[in-house]
């Protein structure tokens, strides 16, 4: 049984954010998964929920004129993983989407939702910020554009002004297009699983050196993060398993391991070297590259 | 799924002569087909009916107060402001339970709130489902109280509230006011051995349960005449049983006062008698109805949750009341499996020929004894039969600690010892140089072997065939050679394991099982049991059993699957893979009788002498020519509305099972080594029993491949944590812990050698627990051989793997 005090319904943004002006202690839910797992076990009590699931326009997924992806914040992950532009354009985020939970979780969590709750596991984030994932909050006084690195604060804490709800998700085609990539979720189980570490790595090529390659890690410190002295090094530097080698050494010099009951840190930067080599191997093939033996 | 049990019946052919049996040839119809479970439909169809889908009027909830600490005295516990909570109706402590002076009638002993200086005569409670010993030497260790003054482990029931709804009830908890003295936790055995340790429970010295095993022959002449002697330490975890259906009950009390107690149990007449015992009321105020269960795996063997129900629905003038755990409180509240260290010294000859074997073990059984000290002597016990040697010494000692409650869970404590046994015999293979399987086939069991100490016989043994099988279906010696030169990221490796059981639990405990047959008018049966399916099929078994003595189609026999202690045959339950063995006695037994009485019901009718007739397809036949002289129905139709002669035909039997047989079987499995992440993959695995008669193939590996997937988790990932200081549990929820999913699975491979057992009924030996005994040595003995690191502690998960590959310099 849960502890629900109100419930409410918005079949707009406009709606949506002008309840949530009048009544601050408003709560949004998306697809439930995580508020309802901090219900049951107590961390959220007594609540007002207000849900955005009637709000037709964040459903969508669609490129615009300009190239941009436009993800709706209520797209599922099932809808993710089908998509036809993403399955396209930026097949690692699909790959994050069907390597998430089990069916009937990936049938209703929300990639809004997944964003916005503030995990370093979740799943789409090591890709949107390998993207470079520009959010859209709206809120009663108006919008703004936020990137996701700058997004993600702390452990459960996102930037969301009180009164703001996440529209969409926004990639730019300078941030995709040429790009290749891979996703790796190391978890302990094939499913249901929150990741021990998640790799998700794009890269560009020219010639036979690497143009540019983002590397993105969930799990690897309090919040999701970017590893900017390896991908720093790699720019301009021969497609070779040394490079490659050497920037998976430097990857763990951005992560932020600690030792936990889960996991120890020797552990995890290990896994951070390897991983990071892995796919940053596969993105290579995936860019158009040669296979590296 | 990979089904290897296309030729069943000609391996049946091949095996049964060999058996020991004498060669006696059956050719049984119904028993040995894959018939559909007796309840596919209805549980398929959710028509099934479980605890939690009964409803009663004005049901209230109950709720628990666990204790945060895992050890600590209660210096005050106020509950004054829970009761003044609008919907709560009762709130309980230690203080409201019954003592043992007072608790003679019913109702009103709950709630008599007496002063706290008596608490020590408040009724202790043993918990395990263990059938009653007249002899007191032989009955379970009394150290629990439904509600403690003390907790013992984080988790432990402190208090509880009845309330109108749950989050009235999770509500009024948060105002029980609680004061404690934090005492030191125990969280290790190693702690709780440790001189000068704090006690657990008063009067226990040394934290100490029990200890004691068993010795055959002189192990230390033994080693003498050995030519080496081997000597290893191995570790296994703390594990749940995770099964689907939580803990739940409802209870309350009937018009005349009784308590009804609905639950989710593998032993509903022990449920009944440990209810009356914790309240000390007379057993038959007591009644227990077991509904479909969604498993138990052992930890429905055990009586968790009842008495407190029981107290509860007391305590609220009889109102039903009911309690379902959270998967959270069940993880640690409930039962677990007993953790294990094992020492094991092995003399041995040069041609592999063990001499003598000496296996010390430390249990840790946790907060309070339950199973306690049952489940390292059995194993021990089941393990005698595998590898017979001169001298075999056997000494474990089962200790309390500040963690919850270890109880039995599938296998009791075989997957423990044989996990170590089966490494360590391993280990020696690898130092002597000898192939894994030849040190295990110079060291097997042959029929005829009586075990000195239970005085048990192997009458039927099919584990060289077992692992002939095997070998056959992993190839063994392909897989073998073509590995022995590999290089690179991925390793791969090949192992195996075998094992003993038993079935049932004789001579140890009592081993009684009643079944009723009534005929019905249509020739049709209703078969009645106090054996309790709890999803693993006995219903349907059992079902058989009587389809084939009466030669009945498996729709003219209607098995009740509910058990009920005011109704039901007697019958201790389902555990220790007892059922279709012993309950199977009595229910052929019960059929035999009802044939009996079918065929002088005919003879009469007819005046044709009984001793020509036969019952044949629902007719009535001649013996010497299968001519049919009447149908069953009409026999049927005449036992009820004959004027002169009607007399229904029933039989209501009991059966004392004084002896036991033996199953064996084998793992064999093929891994890969990630040696850069250290995650192990499994690639094949396949089980090979012999359980005697498979009486249903296709449930029969359905048992064995969710045995197998238990093993797997119990081998790579699953395992309880706990903080070290204060013993708070880390990961009691199931994305925390690692229960492997079907994503997780290879595809189980399955297959069976069909001895026949001659005790048993139709032939058969227990198969219930045994599939996931040897998963777990079987994938360590094959990641020794992929990586040549022998992992000696259980679970083998990327974070250990990779520490053991970085100490052996692979990483
Ligand atoms: C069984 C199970 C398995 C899981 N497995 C995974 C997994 O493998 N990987 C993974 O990453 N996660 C997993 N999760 C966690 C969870 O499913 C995801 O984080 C999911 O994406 C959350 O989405 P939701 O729509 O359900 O969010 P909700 O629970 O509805 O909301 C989550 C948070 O975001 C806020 N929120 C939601 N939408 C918006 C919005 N548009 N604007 C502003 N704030 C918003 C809510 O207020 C809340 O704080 C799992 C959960 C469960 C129960």
């Amino acid at each position: 049984m849960y502890d629900i005090s109100g419930y409410y319904e918005a079949e707009t943004v406009a709606e949506a954010t002008a309840l949530l002006a009048k009544n601050p202690n408003l709560r949004l839910i998306a697809g439930g998964t995580d508020v309802l797992i901090k219900m049951h076990s107590g961390q959220i009590a007594d609540a007002e929920l207000l849900s955005l699931r009637k709000i037709k326009s964040l459903n969508t997924i669609r490129k615009a004129e300009d190239g941009t992806i436009v993800i709706g914040a209520m797209a599922t992950f099932t809808k993710v993983f089908n998509d036809p532009i993403l399955r396209e354009m930026i097949p690692i985020l699909t790959e994050a989407a069907i390597s998430m939970g089990g069916p009937q979780i990936r049938n209703i969590a929300t990639i809004g939702g997944n964003v916005c709750n503030g995990a370093t596991s979740a799943d789409s984030a090591s890709s949107l910020f390998a993207l470079n994932a520009q959010l859209k909050l709206e809120g009663h006084q108006g919008e703004r554009l936020v990137p996701i690195r700058k997004f993600y604060l702390g452990p459960g804490k996102v930037a969301l002004q009180p009164g703001e709800i996440l529209t969409e998700i926004l990639i730019a085609p300078d941030d995709y297009q040429g790009f290749g990539g891979q996703y790796i979720k190391f978890a302990m189980r094939e499913a249901m699983d929150i990741a021990t570490l998640a790799v998700a790595v794009v890269c560009k090529l020219q010639a036979k050196t690497f143009a540019e390659v983002r590397i993105g890690l969930g799990v690897a410190g309090p919040t999701p993060l970017r590893c900017l002295e390896a991908e720093e090094y790699a720019k301009g530097q021969e497609i070779s398993a040394q490079t490659v080698a050497e920037i998976g050494k430097l990857a763990v010099n951005s992560a932020k391991a600690r030792t936990s009951w889960r996991a120890s840190k020797d552990y995890r930067e290990h896994l951070v070297e390897e991983l990071v080599q892995r796919a940053l191997k596969k993105a290579i093939v995936n860019a158009g590259g040669e296979e590296l033996v | 799924m990979t089904n290897f049990m296309g030729n069943n019946s000609s391996l049946r052919d091949r095996f049964m002569n060999k058996s020991g049996d004498g060669g006696k040839e059956m050719a049984y119809t119904v028993v040995g087909k894959s018939v559909r479970k007796v309840d596919a439909v209805a549980k398929v169809t959710g028509k099934a009916m479980y605890t939690d889908d009964f409803f009663e009027r004005d049901m209230l909830v109950g709720k628990i107060l666990h204790s945060p600490y895992a050890h600590a005295l209660i210096t005050t516990i106020d509950v004054s402001r829970a009761k003044a909570l609008p919907g709560v109706e009762a709130v309980l402590t230690y203080k409201d339970l019954p003592r043992i002076s007072y608790a003679t009638s019913l109702p009103g002993m709950i709630g008599a709130d007496l002063d706290d200086n008596e608490d020590l005569e408040r009724i202790k409670i043993g918990t395990a489902g263990h059938p009653y010993s007249l002899d007191p030497a032989h009955r379970d260790v009394e150290d629990r109280h439904i509600l403690t003054k003390k907790a013992r482990f984080v988790g432990d029931a402190i208090a509880a509230v009845v309330a109108t709804d749950d989050l009235i009830a999770e509500k009024a908890l948060k105002l029980i006011d609680v004061k404690y003295e934090v005492l030191e936790a125990l969280t290790s055995t190693k702690a709780a051995l440790r001189e000068g340790a704090p006690l657990i429970h008063e009067g226990c010295e040394g934290n100490i349960l029990a200890s004691g095993g068993f010795t055959i022959g002189d192990v230390e002449e033994a080693f003498k005449e050995s030519d080496h002697i081997f000597e290893g330490e191995y570790e296994t975890s703390i594990v749940q049983h995770c099964h689907l259906e939580n803990q739940t009950s409802y209870a309350y009390q009937d018009p005349d006062g009784r308590i009804v107690i609905v639950t989710s149990t593998q032993i509903p007449q022990i449920v009944r008698r440990i209810v009356a015992q914790a309240l000390g009321i007379p057993w038959g105020r007591v009644r227990v109805i077991k509904p479909f269960v969604g498993g138990g795996f052992g930890n429905k063997q055990d009586v968790c949750i009842e008495p407190l129900n029981a107290a509860m629905t007391l305590a609220v003038g009889g109102r039903p009341v009911k309690i379902e755990l959270a998967r959270e409180e069940c993880m640690i509240d409930t039962r677990t499996r007993h953790a294990f260290q094992f020492k094991i010294k092995t003399g041995i000859n040069q041609d592999g020929k063990i001499n003598g074997i000496h296996i010390s073990a430390i249990s840790n059984t946790g907060a309070y004894a339950s199973h306690g000290h049952s489940i390292a002597s059995s194993a021990g016990g089941k393990f005698r039969f595998l590898y017979p040697t001169k001298a075999l010494k056997f000494d474990p000692i089962t200790v309390y600690t500040n963690l919850p409650v270890a109880g039995a869970m599938r296998a009791y404590g075989c997957p423990q010892l044989f996990y170590a046994f089966e490494s360590h015999l391993e280990d020696i293979a690898k130092r002597l140089d000898m192939d894994p399987i030849e040190i295990r086939s110079k060291n097997l069991v042959e029929v005829g072997y009586v075990d000195p100490i239970s005085k048990t016989k192997v009458m039927s043994c099919g584990i060289r065939e077992c692992i002939e099988k095997g070998k056959a279906l992993i190839k063994w010696d392909k897989k073998k050679a073509l590995y022995r030169e590999q290089s690179g990221e991925k390793l791969r490796g090949l192992g195996m394991a075998c094992f003993s059981y038993s079935s049932g639990t004789y001579p140890v405990a009592l081993e009684l099982a009643g079944a009723r047959i009534v005929l019905n008018q249509d020739g049709s049966i209703q078969l009645q049991i106090g054996a309790t399916d709890t999803g693993q099929g006995s219903d349907t078994a059992l079902g058989q059993m009587v389809a084939e003595v009466l030669s009945l189609p498996m729709d003219m026999v209607h098995v009740l699957s509910t058990q009920d202690t005011d109704i039901s045959p007697f019958d201790t339950g389902c555990y220790a893979s007892r059922q279709t063995y012993v309950s199977g006695m009595a229910v052929e037994k019960a059929a035999l009788e009802v044939k009996g009485k079918i065929l002088s019901f005919a003879a009469s009718m007819t005046d044709i002498p009984v001793d020509r007739l036969d019952l044949l397809e629902q007719k009535i036949v001649y013996k010497h020519s299968g001519e049919s002289v009447l149908t069953l129905e009409q026999v049927a139709m005449q036992s009820y509305y004959d004027r002169v002669l009607a007399k229904p035909i029933t039989s209501d039997v009991s059966n004392n099972a004084r002896i036991n047989a033996i199953p064996f079987g084998v793992t064999f499995a093929e891994v890969e080594v990630d040696i850069k992440t250290g995650k192990i993959k499994v690639l094949e695995i396949y089980n090979v029993h012999d359980s005697g008669t498979i009486v249903n193939p296709k449930m029969a590996e359905g048992q064995v491949q969710g045995g197998v997937s238990m093993g797997i988790g119990y081998a790579l990932s699953e395992q309880l944590l706990f903080d070290e200081v204060t013993g708070k549990p880390l990961n009691n929820n199931l994305l925390d812990y690692k229960l492997p999913t079907m994503m997780d699975m290879p595809d189980i491979g399955v297959a069976f050698v069909e001895t026949h057992e001659s005790t048993g009924p139709f032939g058969v030996k227990s198969l219930g627990e045994p599939p996931t005994i040897t998963p777990a040595p079987a994938i360590r003995n094959a990641v020794l051989d992929a990586t040549g690191v022998a992992f000696n502690r259980l679970p083998m998960n990327p974070q250990r793997v990779f520490e053991g590959l970085k100490e052996a310099g692979l990483i």
